[in-house]
């Protein structure tokens, strides 16, 4: 059973947000990184880049597979981690409390699509 | 009738069978629709014995024509130490498969390394690949590697005095690509680069291929060349003859993002165009856009320094359509001949085969010039390799230079007849090719 | 195996060489470069005896593991024998020393090979001309993919840029697409492993340029719907396109050109047993049908250069050495025993499968072709896993099969032993397979520390990747 923090909201491609004002913090859940095993690179965007939900901003590569990540939210990009460059590992030890962007929002009523804590559980019970 | 290279016999095959659960070789195949089964006689030879096999190939050796080769164009008759062979032709080397099982894959692994690390001093850049097809497909794989990690240009240039065989394999792979290839300039011989920085300014270039030596055997002179494409946001590739990196100026050093080209000049046989070996290094923060295999150091289970093929998942066995390259087997059989040849020259070595080569080319060329059959066409440092212009009419020269046993005077597209000596080439034989070019009319 | 440290760069010592080269008595040396061009300091090559070379590198061969070492089952990769006259003709002298650009006058014998050995290929395959310069499996495809891109563009037919790959297709499918300008539509595989014909139903249409298939698929079992997805495909205006990495048990019992096939290409460093030297170099000939020959790219064959034709992707003419050891092959063979390769190579993977489908688990037991899957161990309570079966194998002296490969299954286990394997090297290795399954119950954390023979056992591989090291200045 994979760890959820209450209170953010997730996506079908396994990424949680957390919301303050019209900043989007974007990270993958505990899901995703049992489902990758060991990471070894997050491949993020550059500030400023912009990024349209539903659509890759970046990818986590471990040794023997890699993902796309899918961007939850449209907008800006105005900060990556730059923690995880040198250390991905950190995304096993927690997923919850790091981050990989951080997106301002172009169109915040896109959050409503996104599940909560409850909804995702079930979510992942049948994936 | 038992066949040497399948050792079964009609009672294994009879107890196989019975093993399988079928009663016949036939029904191995009862799944398969008859109107596709072969039936008939196929149109190849009777089986051969070896000798027969020798046979046929000494009588194919026999209709070649040997000749004295004084020609480069992307292909240089350097010489290969006997060890190299002799190294190459070991079967755990030979009859291995990629390097997937590290824990009996450490010799493979271990040659790769070194390559990697030799291609990196050669260039002057950080990192290298496990080796490509050969230079035409790795000037290829350069262009897509730029495209990719601009994410927004479609657009290429290439330098039209590159090879014209690389030139035309780049405009291939560039146009099912998708992406634009332009073409640089020429002035006297050399890459414009008033023309490049006149076609970069529109910003919409995602990377520049340019030679170290060109198709006129010219050394360029590519001061300004990283300056003019870094800021028009473009990266630069240069076309290299790793040879010649023993003495000329690298990659890295004319601030080069990318390296690439063929390093069959590491002496590598002429084989008629190949296997020869591609190679690819660029610097740090483009590694992981780089395309094929790569080896990195790491440690066992017992700490013991291990090498393993790494950064995996730019590969097309892991993702798909969205990696760096569809490219899968390499040469790498062909990486080990280069490592281990550049193991036996080493640094003076290398020199000393530039040396040669410069001092022959030299000697013919002007020696050439004297003959009065000959002119310039550019006055421009040359290595190995030169071209120059003919009174004589350059087909028949060509032919009465092979005549006489000499593939030489090659003629360009431009008309000019290219000549390359390697320190293969003896005095001897370069009289002897000058004493038939003076008794041409 | 013996474990040996070095790199070629640790043995070296200023001042020392492996070289002999002539005096120069030539006027002028390199030094006559302007400096402008030329480098600042000397590369930093090692400095080694040839006594020394040659000891390093007899070392790290003694750490490799070749198809002359022993039993190589790995699925998909057909590693069979290589018989060593293959090696002394490419080696001779006179096919060394000839450049690629020489007139085709004075290079009669090596265009009579081209010749013949393309013939051969049409022969084998029903296919109508063969280019022979495609480096590899994955160039090949490239390059049989522009031939079918242009093939649409030269009709006008602008608009066909999809392709169709199965999901379980090998990885170089949809690269090659990419590489190629085509999207990639992946079709759906049955449960048992064959292209869902009512899916494909779904993808057909004026947009798609054709379909990549293997058959027998990765699963190694036939498609015996090929009739009917042949003329689906051909039915919207899209050509068929074959991957030749699974022809091997076809040889000698049926021809791609004879299925529907437009387009293929042909692995030689596997069906036509040229060595795989630790991941080439191969050759990867690509056939067409008769309407398709004027797509075949430059430099060809035939000294023409259609309009038509697909462009240049070799510098030259392809590996021509590898070339000559497939065509030494292919006459070993002859018309007599090559109707036997393809039957010996199926016959030793259903062997191999009955005699060990009791303790790995088979999930489709069905005759297969040249190679078969197992889902790991049969028995799911011990906890040992394909990586670790894998891993034991290596301690036994035996290579690995292809590992969690297809994706299909969970715990993959990809086996293909060919047909130049005896039936006591099969005994052999089943004994083990069988053995391996005893250790796995009684005493699986043995089997979990596996390998504990090798030279090197299980290499850190995340590590490798999250700091890479890739040359010898960067180690620590």
């Amino acid at each position: 059973m994979s760890k959820t923090v209450a209170g953010l909201l997730y996506s079908e491609s396994h990424e949680w947000v957390s919301v303050d004002g019209n900043i989007a913090t974007v990270g993958i859940t505990d899901f995703a990184q049992h489902a990758l095993g060991n990471l070894s690179y997050v491949d993020m965007p550059e500030t400023d880049d912009e990024v349209t939900k539903g659509e890759e901003f970046g990818a986590v590569e471990s040794v023997k597979a890699a993902s796309d990540l899918y961007s939850p939210v449209s907008g800006k990009v105005v900060e990556t981690n730059s923690e995880l460059e040198d250390a991905p590992e950190r995304l096993n030890v927690d997923p919850y409390a790091n981050w990989i962007i951080r997106v301002e929002m172009s169109d915040p009523s896109e959050l409503d699509d996104l599940m909560d804590e409850a909804a995702y559980i079930s979510f992942c019970e049948k994936e | 009738m038992a066949f040497a290279y399948f050792p079964h016999t009609p009672d294994d095959i009879r107890r196989m069978l019975q093993r399988s659960g079928v009663s016949s070789i036939d029904d191995l195949y009862s799944d398969v629709p008859e109107k596709f089964r072969f039936r008939q006689e196929y149109d190849l030879p009777d089986a051969m014995s070896e000798m027969e096999v020798r046979r046929y190939f000494e009588e194919l050796d026999r209709a070649d024509t040997r000749l004295t080769v004084f020609c480069g164009a992307g292909a240089y008759d350097h010489y290969t130490p006997s060890a190299v062979g002799y190294i190459v032709s070991r079967s755990e080397f030979l009859t291995a498969y990629t390097p997937y099982q590290a824990e009996i894959s450490q010799g493979t692994l271990r040659y790769i390394f070194e390559f990697q690390s030799m291609m990196c001093e050669l260039t002057g850049l950080d990192c290298a690949n496990a080796s490509m097809y050969d230079g035409a497909t790795s000037a290829a794989e350069v262009l897509l590697m730029c495209v990719a990690s601009s994410k927004k240009r479609k657009k290429v240039l290439v330098s039209s005095t590159l090879l014209p065989n690389v030139i035309d394999v780049v405009r291939t792979y560039a146009s099912y690509h998708g992406v634009e290839s332009g073409t640089v300039a020429a002035i006297d011989g050399v890459t414009s680069r008033d023309s490049l920085e006149a076609m970069l300014a529109a910003g919409d270039v995602a990377g520049v291929l340019v030679p170290g030596i060109n198709r006129y055997g010219i050394i360029e002179d590519l001061s300004g060349f990283a300056d003019a494409a870094h800021s028009a946001g473009a990266l630069l590739a240069v076309y290299s003859d790793p040879s010649s990196l023993a003495v000329l100026k690298t990659p890295g050093e004319w601030g080069a993002d990318i390296a690439c080209g063929d390093a069959q000049s590491l002496g590598i046989p002429l084989s008629f165009g190949g296997p020869y070996v591609g190679f690819l290094a660029c610097r740090k923060d483009l590694m992981r856009k780089l395309p094929g295999r790569i080896v990195g150091a790491t440690a066992d289970m017992d700490g013991k320094r291990s090498f393993v093929l790494t950064l995996q998942a730019r590969e097309q066995h892991i993702r798909r359509e969205k990696a760096t390259s569809n490219i899968c087997s390499n040469q790498s059989l062909m990486a080990l001949f280069v490592t281990v040849y550049l193991s036996l020259m080493g640094p003076d070595g290398l020199k000393k085969v530039n040396d040669l080569s410069y001092g022959g080319a030299h000697y013919l060329h002007d020696r050439l010039l004297a003959t009065g059959k000959f002119s310039e066409v550019f006055d421009r440092p040359f290595l190995k390799e030169f071209v120059l212009n003919t009174s004589l009419d350059p087909e028949k020269l060509q032919q009465a230079l092979l005549d006489a046993g000499f593939f030489a005077a090659l003629v360009t597209e431009e008309g000019y007849v290219s000549f390359c000596v390697t320190e293969r080439r003896t005095r001897e034989e370069i009289d002897a090719m000058l004493d038939v070019i003076r008794l041409l009319g | 195996m013996k474990y040996y440290d070095k790199l070629i760069f640790e043995l070296s010592c200023e001042g020392r060489c492996g070289y002999t080269l002539p005096d120069a008595d030539w006027a002028q040396t390199s030094d006559s470069i302007p400096d402008g061009l030329k480098r600042s300091a000397a590369p930093g090559l090692p400095q080694v005896s040839e006594p020394e070379v040659v000891r390093h590198y007899t070392n790290l061969s003694d750490m490799n593991f070749g198809v002359d070492t022993g039993f190589y089952p790995l699925g998909s990769c057909t590693m069979k024998y290589n018989p060593k006259i293959n090696e002394e003709i490419a080696g001779m002298p006179g096919f060394k020393g000839i450049h690629p650009l020489q007139p085709r006058s004075t290079v009669r014998g090596v265009m009579k090979l081209y010749g013949d050995l393309s013939s051969a290929l049409c022969a084998i395959t029903g296919m109508a001309g063969f280019t022979l310069n495609p480096f590899a499996g994955a160039h090949g495809e490239l390059t049989g993919l522009m031939i079918m891109r242009r093939y649409h563009i030269c009709r006008g037919d602008m608009k066909r840029t999809r392709v169709i790959v199965p999901d379980s297709a090998h990885g170089t499918n949809p690269a090659s697409a990419a590489v190629c300008g085509l999207d990639v539509v992946q079709v759906n595989s049955l449960p048992d492993g064959t292209i869902d014909v009512d899916h494909l139903k779904t993808l057909l249409d004026d947009t798609v340029a054709g379909i990549m298939m293997t058959n027998p698929n990765t699963l190694g079992l036939f498609e015996t719907r090929i009739e009917e997805i042949a003329d689906l495909v051909h039915g919207c205006g899209g050509l068929l396109y074959y991957d030749g990495a699974n022809m091997n048990p076809l040889l000698g019992v049926v021809r791609p050109g004879d299925m529907g096939f437009d387009i293929m290409h042909l692995n030689l460093h596997k069906t036509f047993s040229t060595p795989h030297g630790g991941g080439g170099p191969g050759a990867g000939p690509v056939g067409v049908a008769e309407h398709l020959l004027p797509y075949l790219p430059l430099p060809r064959i035939d000294g023409e250069k259609p309009d038509e034709c697909a462009g240049r992707v070799s510098g030259f003419m392809g590996n021509f050495g590898v070339l000559m050891k497939a065509y030494a092959y292919i006459l070993m063979l002859g018309r007599q025993n090559i109707r036997m390769a393809g039957p010996l190579a199926t016959l030793n993977a259903n062997y191999i499968k009955e005699s060990l489908k009791d303790c790995y688990r088979l999930p489709i037991d069905k005759v297969c072709k040249h190679e078969f899957v197992f889902d790991g161990l049969a028995d799911k309570s011990t906890g040992v896993t394909t990586l670790d079966v894998a891993k034991r194998l290596l301690d036994y002296g035996f290579h690995a099969p292809t590992v969690y490969f297809p994706l299909l299954f969970h715990q993959s286990i990809m086996i293909e032993p060919t047909e130049t394997e005896s039936r006591e090297t099969l005994d052999a290795f089943i004994e083990v397979m069988r053995k391996i399954a005893e250790e796995a119950a009684a005493d699986p954390d043995m089997v979990r520390s596996a390998p504990h023979n090798t030279s090197v056992r299980r290499p850190d591989e995340t590590a490798a990747a999250r700091h890479p090291v890739l040359k010898y200045r960067d180690l620590a």
